[in-house]
């Protein structure tokens, strides 16, 4: 792809003229306004980016400049970051719903000159910020809704922008071209500050090589090409939009579709239907959940119906992930199932087109990504982050498996540090935190990235996540030990509700188990074991069976899967007489375990645990659902595996 | 104030008077609601005010007084008659068309402005089509400017309360009134769902310069939005003037808000 006078596509802006120039009637963006999808093409795209750029250098857009980006996924917005990058500015896009304090942090922080807004609502909190932040001068609006009444300085619509812009352009004609033949690849394109669950925002500057590689090889790796759509629905300021509706929607020359509002999201992907779509697990999780409630609504010979093919689609695609041939019955129903539940409930959902689906950000659970996969919708694992302009790891077509994130992605380096951290090099490697080598010094060392997450590479060359690399421990031999990862895997059986791994400085892994009652209860029944309570049930030497048994098969595939974890096999357990539970303190309201509670509380049976009896009785102090305190007795026993 | 043409109130009511049987429900109430104004009617339960808000709409015919409305006369006109003069009301309770989507429901608001021709109208032809793409383009505006595109082709009943009474405050607008009557707009509503309806209200009256007048219960939103406050006690005008004009006014504090009367 080389044009235009011979100067390298190595920035967004002269990508964009080549696409306005090579695809000018190919749509780029696609808006729902006024309940109508309203098209804009290449040469729209490059025409009001430029129109914008000249409006602002009409106010003296200087090389440079920032300028905060803010407001739901718009046109407007993605054409004033082209505009801010044609000038040689820096775009920084910041989350729409950021209260005013994260807002006037981040602004002075990227020494923010400019601002573009969507609206009313985030006019009002950059006015706000503004009387903090001097240093920024113009605020520029593209909904006029409800701005008649406001006159204050540097505050004008994106209109007015233009028109500014139009004059200008009577004097310097060639002003844009000038400028953006200025900019080169090593160039600043964006600053994209993380959220920061600790400490400040952090703002990670990525290049334009940096962005448009990765866009290239992980386009190339898809198949994406100008006839793929996507929904640009994810927030602007999450690296996840900027690669996926900016750079990659750039580099492929396909088509994004800005919705209507937050609200109609469902309603717009169905009438879009993108054949390519990001979406965290949360997005998942709410469209399975529509889609139960509906099922539950249905017709009782429609539920039924449904429900048996989910239920044998589900079977199939584990089968499929484990590398395990279909039954034959399976495979004969398949087309049926397709004509009679699978195509309509992908259509239903707006995924019939989908050939790639993404999920990122913590791990989807194991069930809703068998669902969707068993409708044939192509979802993979991504891990990627916003220092690596997104893309480290993505599971191939094909080869996806439920608990690796799949193979580097091409040109991406992964090694295993000591401490078992995982680290990366690409040419997605960010420059670093702006204003903040301290930071930079502690993520980039000698162009490897620290990636904060403990994991390895499994014989098949695909990398595991299995936990945060702060959160992994060591036994008092020096083997690594993930709690969490063990957990997980031992959570993953129906019989068990809640796992607490035991480990750190101690010369072996143990580990607390809750039963699940319900589960453990009906499996109890049917084979005719009778047993009065909780704590009964979790005593019987059949329940301590049923138990050892997951366990032993977590520890049977660390043997065989895990080359760093094998050492750290469980070696006792022991189940616990009582639920743990948050009105207790035990686990937080949102089931996290806390540990330092949980050591303190049952130091008694970790003692033992530790020790060499084979049982142990406890008092424990229970709150009641009305408050009332009081406590349970109970001789807990405790199961020692052979380990391998 | 002089009534020059210029300055001349939107809405003059004068000395009206309704009787049922034996019960004066209004007694010789006078008030005026200047252009671009959001003036409240408040008061106890009972006191009068969506009799007087039937009469200014045309569902009551006064039994005394007259009304102006624009600098013209119009005490006994009809309610069809009074929408057409450009006044636009919601009601206490919802009053939609529960199986209509909230588009349809909007359209009914469009009515008086259509002009129908059955036999265009039925083949959807020509100007018939012209005139109902207009509408309906008009229509998108007000489900763009209050927010309710992701319920568009929902039916009405099966919305929450809130929502009900957003898009029957959007069935008013569609009729582009020049003043708009909301009978309780905040009733039974949430904190959140409150402060919603006053943003819209506000942007209402900034936006498409609609004068509105308004009953309502909760003194902190009259107070927060309204330009202007009209208190009524059995029937009778006890108060009329600025929210802190009122607040103070010894026998408003008597009749309404010195007492107990929670709502």
């Amino acid at each position: 792809m080389t044009s235009n006078a011979g100067s390298p596509l190595d920035t967004f802006p002269k990508l964009v003229r080549a696409n306005a120039d090579r695809l000018p009637r190919h749509v780029a963006i696609r808006e729902k306004d006024l309940g109508i999808w309203q098209s804009y093409t290449w040469r729209d795209y490059f025409d009001r980016s430029r129109r914008i750029a000249l409006g602002l250098a009409s106010l003296g857009f200087a090389r440079g400049d920032k300028t905060a980006i803010i407001g739901d996924n718009r046109p407007e917005l993605y054409w004033a970051t082209l505009a801010t990058q044609a000038l040689g500015g820096v775009p920084v896009p910041l989350y729409q719903d950021s209260i005013e304090k994260e807002l006037t942090y981040i602004v002075e922080h990227a020494e923010a000159r400019w601002a573009v807004a969507e609206d009313q609502e985030q006019v009002d909190k950059l006015l706000r910020v503004r009387e903090q932040c001097p240093r920024l001068e113009f605020i520029v609006y593209a909904d006029t809704r409800g701005m008649r009444a406001y006159s204050e300085p540097g505050l004008l619509s994106l209109t007015e922008l233009e028109e500014r812009g139009e004059k200008f352009a009577l004097g310097h004609p060639t002003h844009v071209e000038d400028e953006l033949g200025k900019g080169g690849r090593e160039d600043t394109a964006v600053f994209c500050y993380t959220s920061g669950t600790t400490g400040a925002p952090k703002g990670a500057m990525l290049s334009y090589r940096n962005l448009i590689e990765m866009a290239r090889i992980a386009a190339g790796r898809e198949g994406l090409g100008p006839a793929d759509e996507a929904l640009a629905y994810l927030p602007m300021a999450w690296v996840g939009d900027h690669m996926l509706s900016y750079a990659q929607a750039i580099v492929a020359g396909f088509t994004i579709n800005c919705p209507e509002s937050a609200d109609t999201v469902l309603h717009d992907l169905k009438e879009i239907g993108p054949t390519y779509f990001f979406a965290p697990p949360r997005i998942w999780e709410n469209l399975l959940t529509s889609v139960m409630i509906r099922i539950e609504d249905a017709a009782w010979p429609k539920r039924r119906l449904t429900r048996l093919f989910l239920e044998l689609a589900q079977e199939g695609e584990r089968r499929r992930l484990a590398g395990q041939p279909l039954p034959l019955l399976t495979r004969l129903l398949a087309p049926l199932g397709y004509l009679l539940v699978y195509g309509p409930l992908r259509d239903n959902l707006g995924m019939r087109r989908i050939r790639i689906a993404y999920t990122a950000g913590e791990a989807l659970g194991p069930e809703i990504f068998v669902f969707f996969r068993a409708l044939g919708i192509n979802v993979k694992q991504l891990y990627g982050m916003t220092e690596a302009s997104v893309f480290v790891a993505v599971q191939k077509n094909g080869e996806v498996r439920l608990d690796t994130v799949g193979p580097p992605m091409p040109e991406v380096e992964i090694k295993i540090s000591e401490a078992g951290e995982v680290l990366f090099r690409s040419p997605g490697v960010f420059q670093g935190y702006f204003k903040n080598p301290e930071a930079t010094r502690q993520t980039l060392e000698d162009g490897w990235i620290h990636s904060g997450d403990a994991g390895f590479l499994d014989q098949a060359g695909h990398l595991k996540i299995i936990d945060r690399a702060k959160d992994l421990g060591r036994l008092l031999d020096g083997t690594v030990f993930a709690p969490k990862y063990l957990e997980n895997k031992l959570k993953f059986s129906p019989f068990v509700k809640e796992a607490v791994a035991l480990g750190p400085g101690r010369p072996y892994v143990t580990m607390l188990v809750n039963i699940d009652l319900a589960a453990v209860g009906n499996w109890a029944e049917r084979r005719g074991i009778a047993y009065t309570s909780y704590t009964d049930l979790s005593q019987k030497p059949e329940v301590y069976d049923l138990i050892q048994g997951e366990v032993t098969r977590v520890n049977r595939s660390l043997a065989l899967e895990d080359e760093v974890l094998r050492g750290a096999q469980i070696r006792k357990f022991l189940i616990l007489h009582k639920e743990l539970d948050p009105d207790d303190e035990e686990i937080t309201r949102t089931r996290k375990v806390r540990r330092g509670y949980i050591a303190q509380k049952y130091a008694a049976l970790i003692e033992a645990l530790y020790g060499d009896r084979d049982r142990v009785s406890v008092e424990a102090q229970v709150t009641y659902e009305d408050g009332r305190k009081g406590t349970i007795r109970a001789d807990v026993t405790i199961r020692e595996l052979s380990t391998r | 104030m002089t009534a020059t043409a210029g300055s001349a109130p939107l809405l003059q009511v004068d000395d009206i008077s309704v009787r049922f049987g034996a019960l004066l429900a209004l007694n010789r109430v006078s008030l005026s609601v200047p252009r671009g104004e959001i003036a409240a009617i408040i008061g106890p339960n009972g006191a009068g005010k969506t009799t007087l808000l039937n009469c200014i709409s045309g569902f009551y015919q006064p039994s005394e007084g007259r009304i102006a409305f624009a600098g013209r006369d119009r005490t006994r006109l009809s309610p069809p008659d009074v929408a057409a003069l450009g006044i636009a009301r919601t009601f206490q309770n919802v009053a939609l068309f529960r199986g209509m989507s909230v588009l349809d429901n909007i359209m009914t608001g469009r009515i008086l402005k259509m002009r129908g021709n059955f036999l265009l109208d039925a083949l959807w032809w020509g100007p018939a089509r012209r005139q109902e793409l207009a509408h309906r383009a008009f229509v998108e505006r007000i489900i763009d400017f209050l927010e309710i595109q992701a319920i568009r082709k929902s039916p009405a009943g099966l919305l929450p309360y809130g929502l009900q009474k957003r898009v029957e405050l959007a069935r008013a607008l569609a009729a582009e009134p020049q003043l708009l009557l909301l009978d309780e707009p905040m009733a039974g509503m949430n904190v959140e769902e409150k402060e919603d309806m006053c943003r819209f209200i506000l942007d209402v009256n900034s936006e498409f310069g609609t004068t509105i007048a308004l009953i309502e219960h909760d003194m902190g939103v009259v107070m927060d939005i309204c330009d202007h406050v009209v208190v009524l006690d059995y029937g009778r005008k006890i108060a009329d003037g600025t929210p802190e004009h009122v607040r103070k006014d010894q026998a408003v504090l008597d009749a309404y808000l010195g007492v107990a009367h929670h709502d």
